[in-house]
């Protein structure tokens, strides 16, 4: 594992996560998530649907900037945004989506200066999260499998977070609840770094999510 | 549900005998393989069938010029079997496909699969809205959908999914959804339906006993959404109509047909693609409330 790893998956990271909480806000809303348990079913949900997704173009995003051999064949830029478009049903998903990933674009051409970020940003000014992510890990070092590992982390992360907020539960607590999805974030990122066809699945609960949200009129989180 | 056939001024179904026998005979059944097709041509101006292709369990039948039902003539599919339905819509011809009742998916020997595939010409116009799949409990079933529009096409797709029967528990369900218009990826999506340890997760379908989607795939023009349709508070009706930047992302990306979006009522939301269609997406406790909630959503858009 590379020390770059733990800087992109760090939550200090300045790219803007903590503004996002993945649904989470507006489940607690709904009463859907309302403790540990429920907080954990959220969670898991997530992480095997869009999370799932999320780790498999970072992956690919990474093996396309360092052109690596490895199927599946690497894409354009563009090409990989508009793969993750076709996954993201949501109009309220693709803003928060690329919100973040001009965030983490406009940090990471700072702090790991890559003429490959230099190019992402130029053929997709505003990519999606995932896209970012997989360019940066590529410019920060990180290799493919570790870059699907962070994505998978980003997915789960800052819905915990929040939710800690919103519901004011114990953050030890969530913390242990986030230990016990360990085996999962390593199954997700793992299937997602070997995945010869990008994975598609998706989460129609977090989709009505993310467009009440959009809509709500006094929010805490952007998404 | 019964569908009031018309007199048989159609041709009647033709089981055709090319059907292959499947690899082995299971518990004195056998494992069927089906494929069936449909395809368009244009003659004068108008849409005729010049192939209807029935191999039971796959059974088509006219019911108008240009619409065809799907008529099961056997229990299933059962676990084993793999059942492929092809609809090739030539270019400036319309079809419609509907069915005589709901799919209901059983156990047996294996995973069960469907493969629909289907090509929509240019300028062609598809309508595929069967009734619901029911997975019933013990089912191990794939369902793969190959959407591709060439230019000008256009297609209505709806896909209605029963977590098991009354009272029952789902089997276990992996259904794909891909769809292409002019080579560039529309929506890919992949619901998977009773896998135990997601169950109940308020992240993917809560508390719900069914999901279902409508594609409305390259509307043809812009269009205002009926506010004050039946089942709109002011305050929704309102809200979709006061749509904001969301969805204006993509400059040049959102050809929908629908201004805004967003959630129209409760459990469903109206979808603006990112590329040229919008997804009707709905859950809900049961098979009726579903198809009530995607009609609201449907009724949003101008297709």
């Amino acid at each position: 594992m590379s020390a770059a790893l733990l800087l992109l998956a760090d939550s200090r990271l300045p790219a803007g996560g903590h503004a996002h909480s993945g649904g989470a806000e507006q489940a607690v809303k709904t009463g859907a998530v309302h403790d540990l348990a429920s907080l954990r079913g959220f969670l898991a949900g997530r992480l095997h649907t869009a999370g799932l997704v999320a780790a498999g173009l970072t992956a690919a995003a990474c093996r396309s900037a360092g052109r690596s051999p490895t199927p599946p064949a690497p894409m354009t830029w563009a090409e990989l945004d508009a793969e993750a478009d076709a996954r993201t049903a949501s109009p309220a998903q693709r803003e928060a989506n690329r919100q973040q990933g001009r965030l983490l674009l406009r940090v990471a051409r700072r702090v790991w200066p890559s003429p490959v970020l230099e190019e992402l940003a130029l053929a997709v000014p505003n990519p999606h999260h995932p896209v970012a992510l997989g360019a940066v890990a590529h410019a920060a070092g990180v290799p493919p499998d570790e870059a699907a590992m962070a994505a998978a982390y980003h997915a789960v992360a800052g819905a915990a977070t929040a939710a800690v907020r919103l519901l004011g539960l114990d953050p030890v607590e969530v913390h242990r609840l986030l230990a016990g999805l360990a085996p999962d974030l390593d199954a997700v990122a793992e299937r997602a770094a070997a995945a010869e066809v990008l994975p598609a699945t998706s989460a129609p609960a977090l989709d009505l999510l993310a467009e009440r949200h959009a809509r709500a009129g006094l929010r805490l989180f952007v998404s | 549900m019964s569908l009031p056939l018309p007199p048989r001024r159609y041709p009647a179904p033709v089981a055709l005998s090319h059907r292959t026998p499947g690899a082995g005979e299971v518990a004195g059944r056998r494992r069927m393989r089906a494929s069936a097709a449909v395809s368009t041509a244009l003659s004068g101006g108008r849409t005729i069938l010049p192939l209807l292709r029935s191999d039971p369990p796959l059974t088509l039948r006219q019911t108008g010029p240009h619409t065809v039902h799907l008529v099961s003539t056997a229990a299933g599919p059962l676990g084993g079997d793999h059942l492929s339905l092809d609809l090739d819509v030539a270019p400036g011809t319309r079809l419609e496909i509907g069915s005589i009742a709901s799919t209901l998916v059983l156990p047996g020997d294996g995973e069960s699969l469907s493969v629909i595939t289907a090509r929509v010409g240019e300028g062609a116009v598809l309508s595929f809205a069967p009734e619901p799949t029911v997975l019933a409990a013990g089912c191990a079933h794939r369902m793969v959908v190959r959407l591709t529009l060439a230019e000008g096409a256009r297609a209505r797709w709806r896909e209605e999914i029963i977590f098991g029967r009354y009272g029952e528990a789902p089997g276990r369900c992996v259904a794909g959804f891909d769809a292409m218009v002019e080579g560039r990826p529309l929506l890919r999506q992949e619901l998977t339906v009773g896998d135990p340890s997601l169950d109940g997760s308020s992240a993917i379908y809560g508390s719900a006993r069914c999901v279902g989607t409508t594609l409305l795939a390259a509307p043809p023009h812009p269009a205002t959404p009926k506010s004050g349709s039946p089942g709109l508070t002011a305050g929704q009706a309102g809200a979709s109509a006061a749509e904001g930047p969301i969805g204006a992302n993509a400059p040049g990306q959102g050809a929908t047909g629908v201004r805004g979006g967003g959630v129209v009522a409760e459990g469903v939301a109206v979808l603006p693609l990112a590329g040229p269609g919008v997804l009707v997406s709905a859950l809900a406790a049961d098979a009726v409330e579903l198809r009530r909630r995607l009609g609201l959503g449907e009724a949003q858009i101008a297709w």
